[in-house]
């Protein structure tokens, strides 16, 4: 599939997206990988247009007030927190 | 314990009374459990404990068991062998030195090594049947709806279901009983397993029943898995059922199409790990991207990062038609497929899984080709059917499964029929 | 807008909204904690709004039906079958990582809102309105949103029910927008389904660009290609009406002086710094190709249309100001300021309903309200003694009382006090002395000032006015000294 074989950009455009980052060695290997694996699924290609039925809607609950959890265990698993808060990484 | 089957062991009692009391049960450690840390076999969750019970996790200690440990699996159940767990590889205890199947393993092997009496895994793809078949136990993918979600940690949203293991279809048929009904917690769930008796239908009785064979199932199969797979057909017609051949074109775009649709929906459900709220942290030198971009390389194994990016990639604009819009429809069609073969049979069944179990460490290198044994169990997940995975017999010393797909809700039809064999 | 001669070198500012109002229910959109604000931080949070890993969100009724609601108020289409997606982007106070929303199905489309601006009626046409989930708020520690060190994460907010508005670029000035943002809240208030003192309530994020006035169509409308042809900046973090149009005024004028100057504008995302009064550029998060959006599996689909038939709502601000008018013989602006909100509105028709309508909008729209504005409060803030307002205007209607003292010693007192206004009136003694009384006195002053009597008759006018003070001082002030002047001069010629 040489045409559309994945370059590392992609690789490097799509890590950045999913906020994972790569080591150069990595996105050789990834790029390899994916050029094999994409190409087998380009034979999605040959699938007809099939309508889809769904048969489950409208599952809602009514608008009732139910405990939340302590402070205490929302917080239990950051890594870091701050006076009841998460501690997150700025935005600048 | 040399298997390497738990992850961490516990013992979370459950009520004094109930249909499961004096049991011991084995969770699979994508499962929820209160106080009890839950890691998916991942770095990024070593230390995740999470503050509240999956519904099933409260279903099983309503019932009486004890749940004995969280068991290991392919780190956030992407994979086939349980080797991609960052906890080290599990043994197969039915045949030591290959692995226990996945992405369930531990849970398969718990029940196969006596370590629990039953057990708990989810099926994304396979990922109950196909250790059910390498450990040689008895495993059941439920239909989509069947059984909550709630509390399971999400690969595939919205092809996966949570199964019982047992020895034997009629003790799975006894979990899968406490385990089915709607929950007000999971909007996908059904009330199709409201008060089921499931157990009940574990009677053997296969006399008139009609089996389709979709050849498209034994194409490529192992000689030996398929020799073992006819013998077990054979002993079912002895005792009455009838069987004939069936055709599913669609699923030759099975493989492909589950991969596209599950691995966009992970790259999705795997966002939320970015070690704020919990989980492996990136530190907070540098802004969000960077330090979520630390956490996620430190935290991620190599099968999960490769799943996440080619999600991404098939969600990304300019390729969304090409693949995931495509693969829904494959996903459609293969629906289609099954709903015409089951008009014609009451049942279908194949091999559950091509091949034995691989040696330990054998298969880690080429993820393609680790796809490509997942053939013979995607295509239910895509048609949100139930199925069944039971002992069939050995090839070469070595477990084989038999597989038995049915209608919508048909789990009953699966457990008789299953039942005539385990 | 009305034709102009379109000279060289004019520039019109094209505006487009994306308005997100936090819908009023009493639980989250995906989850049963309360979306009331908490006093702590993370104190409505659970497994699904911090978006624990095996969560799974639930969608809540009333959301729906304050979708529906809003839909049929801005006579939008409310499809067959609508659905939720993910719009997959990174942000430390998004829990999930991505945002349960609405994609190519919105619950509302093809709607409208006619506003007023500067006393002109204009319809401002809404491509669509759907429902999301509000993520989380973020404090910035050690500096502003681009120096701080590290954030603090509250999730008290997360996944309280919005639903965003999107305008098309209608809007041709910051005035117009201020003035569609209030029209829009008035209405949503009047529905019942926002509250517009809850902070946060309304966030605003407003497309701006500036376009050379030749490419505008002869009837002021804007042609889509020269619209796409320029760049616009998308300006985030508004929060207020009066916010909107400073910050949108503030980036009209740095783009003409831009285009002035001959430099170009950027298209970017700003956030408008409320403190310093200006827009700054932002590091985009992702831009609009990069979200994945696709199909939110844990949530079927929803077949509501048939709601917009099943769920009433109440007659809107314009429409009702309109009644009152004709039914009450009211001026304009005593509808309008009748209609302000539902609550106001109710209340008048109530009491108009038990008295004479005009006194009712004199005690509804003048004392009343003067009275609340001047002390900064809502009628919301009476909600509960309303009943006692009734019965002011009641000891008014019947006369017991004499207005000025009605507003100067009993709504006062109410309002400052909390008495109860028959507690205030006996207290104070404010209750108009009874006939018998009045005409004891009468008698008893024309007996012991004969001389002012003879004065009277001599035809002295100042003569009557000490009598009424006789009278006056008689009853304690509580006669009508109208009714006393009367009495006198009846028993003076008899």
């Amino acid at each position: 599939m040489s045409d559309d074989a994945v370059n590392p950009e992609e690789v490097r455009h799509v890590a950045a997206l999913a906020r994972i980052d790569l080591e150069d060695a990595e996105v050789d290997r990834f790029a390899d990988q994916f050029a094999d694996i994409l190409e087998y699924f380009e034979t999605l290609d040959s699938v007809p247009e099939v309508e889809r039925d769904v048969d489950l809607a409208n599952v809602m609950r009514p608008d009732e007030e139910h405990d939340c959890l302590d402070s205490e265990d929302a917080l239990r698993n950051a890594p870091e927190s701050e006076d009841g808060y998460f501690k997150g990484p700025n935005v600048s | 314990m040399s298997e390497n089957i738990f992850i961490t062991e516990a013992e979370i009692a459950g009520d004094a009374e109930g249909p499961l009391a004096g049991k011991t049960v084995a969770v699979k450690d994508n499962i929820s459990t209160d106080g009890v840390r839950t890691t998916c076999g991942s770095r990024m969750l070593e230390e995740y404990v999470p503050p509240y019970d999956a519904t099933v996790v409260s279903r099983v200690k309503d019932a009486g068991a004890t749940i004995v440990g969280k068991a290991n699996m392919d780190e956030f159940g992407m994979g086939t062998t349980t080797e991609t767990s960052y906890f080290g590889p599990t043994d197969n205890p039915a045949a030591p030195g290959h692995v226990p199947g996945g992405s369930s393993g531990g849970s398969a092997a718990a029940v196969a090594a006596g370590e629990a009496d039953l057990a708990l895994g989810s099926d994304t793809g396979g990922s109950v049947r196909c250790p059910a078949a390498f450990c040689g136990v008895v495993g059941i993918k439920p239909t989509y709806g069947l059984v909550s979600r709630y509390g399971l940690v999400a690969y595939a949203n919205s092809l996966e279901q949570i199964g019982p293991f047992a020895p034997t279809v009629e003790e799975a048929a006894e979990l899968l009983d406490v385990i089915a009904g709607s929950d007000e917690r999971d909007a996908t769930t059904r009330t199709e397993g409201d008060d089921s008796n499931y157990a009940a239908a574990a009677d053997g009785d296969v006399d008139g029943l009609s089996i389709g064979v979709p050849t498209e199932l034994l194409e490529g199969a192992d000689e030996g898995v398929v020799e073992t797979f006819w013998d077990a057909i054979a002993r079912l017609e002895d005792q009455g059922a009838t069987t004939h051949e069936v055709s599913l074109p669609s699923v030759e775009h099975a493989v492909e199409a589950y991969y596209v649709i599950a691995m966009s929906e992970a790259s999705s459900n795997l966002a939320r790990f970015d070690g704020v709220r919990y989980g492996h942290s990136g530190g907070y030198d540098g802004n969000w991207n960077e330090t979520f971009g630390r956490a996620r390389e430190e935290g991620f194994g190599d099968e999960v990062k490769r799943r996440i990016l080619l999600g991404t990639y098939a969600l990304s604009a300019g390729y969304h038609d090409k693949y995931y819009k495509k693969a829904q429809d494959a996903r459609a069609w293969v629906k289609q497929d099954f709903d015409e073969a089951l008009s014609e049979a009451d049942v279908l069944a194949s091999p559950t899984m091509p091949v034995p179990p691989f040696e330990l460490g054998e298969s880690l290198d080429d993820p393609l080709q680790m796809y490509l044994a997942d053939a013979n169990t995607v295509p239910v997940n895509l048609a949100d059917l139930p199925a069944i995975s039971v002992p069939a017999g050995e090839a070469d010393g070595l477990p084989v499964g038999l597989q038995l797909v049915g209608p919508a809700f048909g789990e009953k039809r699966l457990i008789r029929a299953g039942s005539a064999l385990a | 807008m009305t034709a102009q001669t379109v000279q060289q070198g004019d520039l019109v500012t094209v505006i487009g909204l994306e308005v997100h109002v936090q819908l009023e229910t009493n639980t989250k959109i995906f989850c049963s904690c309360p979306t009331e604000p908490a006093d702590e931080p993370n104190e409505n949070v659970c497994p699904v709004c911090l978006g624990l890993p095996g969560a799974l969100p639930v969608l809540n009724e009333a959301a729906v039906e304050a979708a529906v609601k809003v839909g049929k108020a801005i006579d939008a289409d409310i499809p067959e079958e609508t659905r939720f997606h993910r719009k997959n982007y990174y942000y430390p106070d998004l829990p999930k990582n991505f945002q349960i929303t609405q994609y190519d199905e919105p619950i509302c489309a093809d709607g409208e809102l006619e506003i007023s601006v500067e006393g002109e009626r204009r319809t401002v046409a809404i491509e669509r309105a759907h429902l999301e989930e509000d993520p989380g708020s973020l404090q910035h520690v050690g500096g502003g949103i681009d120096t701080a060190d590290y954030t603090l994460v509250d999730y008290n907010r997360a996944g309280v029910p919005l639903m965003e508005i999107v305008t098309a670029p209608d809007f041709r000035s910051p005035s117009e927008v201020r003035a569609f943002l209030a029209d829009l809240e008035e209405v949503l208030e009047y529905l019942g389904v926002f509250d517009a003192g809850r902070d946060g309530s309304l966030r605003v994020d407003a497309n701006l660009s500036i376009i050379p006035a030749e490419e505008t169509n002869g009837d002021g409308t804007i042609d889509e290609e020269a619209l796409a042809a320029a760049n616009r900046t998308e300006v985030k973090n508004i929060s207020s009406h009066k916010g909107a149009e400073k910050a949108l005024a503030y980036e009209e004028t740095r783009q003409k002086n831009a285009i002035q100057r001959g430099r170009a504008v950027e298209q970017e995302t700003r956030h408008w710094d409320e403190s310093r009064g200006i827009t700054v550029s932002m590091r985009s998060k992702e831009e609009e190709k990069d979200y994945r959006y696709f199909e939110e599996a844990d949530l079927p689909p929803l077949r509501v249309s048939d709601w917009k038939e099943e769920i009433a709502i109440p007659e809107l601000p314009t429409a009702r100001r309109e009644r009152f008018q004709v039914e009450y013989d009211l001026s304009e602006e005593a509808a309008s300021k009748l209609t302000s909100t539902k609550q106001v509105a109710d209340f008048y028709e109530d009491v108009a309903s038990e008295f004479d309508p005009d006194l009712a909008a004199t005690w509804v729209a003048d004392e009343l309200l003067g009275e609340l504005n001047y002390r900064d409060m809502e009628i919301t803030d009476v909600e509960d003694r309303l009943g006692e307002v009734n019965r002011l205007v009641e000891l008014v209607a019947t006369d017991e009382i004499t207005a000025k003292n009605a507003r100067e010693a009993v709504l006062r007192g109410m309002l400052d006090d909390g008495d109860e206004p028959d507690t205030i009136v006996e207290r104070e003694g404010l209750g108009k002395t009874g006939e018998d009384e009045v005409q004891q006195a009468v008698v008893e002053a024309i007996d012991e000032n004969p001389d002012a009597v003879a004065d009277y008759h001599a035809g002295e006018g100042g003569a009557i006015n000490f009598l009424v003070g006789q009278v006056m001082q008689k009853t304690g002030g509580s006669a009508d000294p109208g009714d006393v002047n009367q009495l006198l001069r009846a028993e003076l010629e008899e």
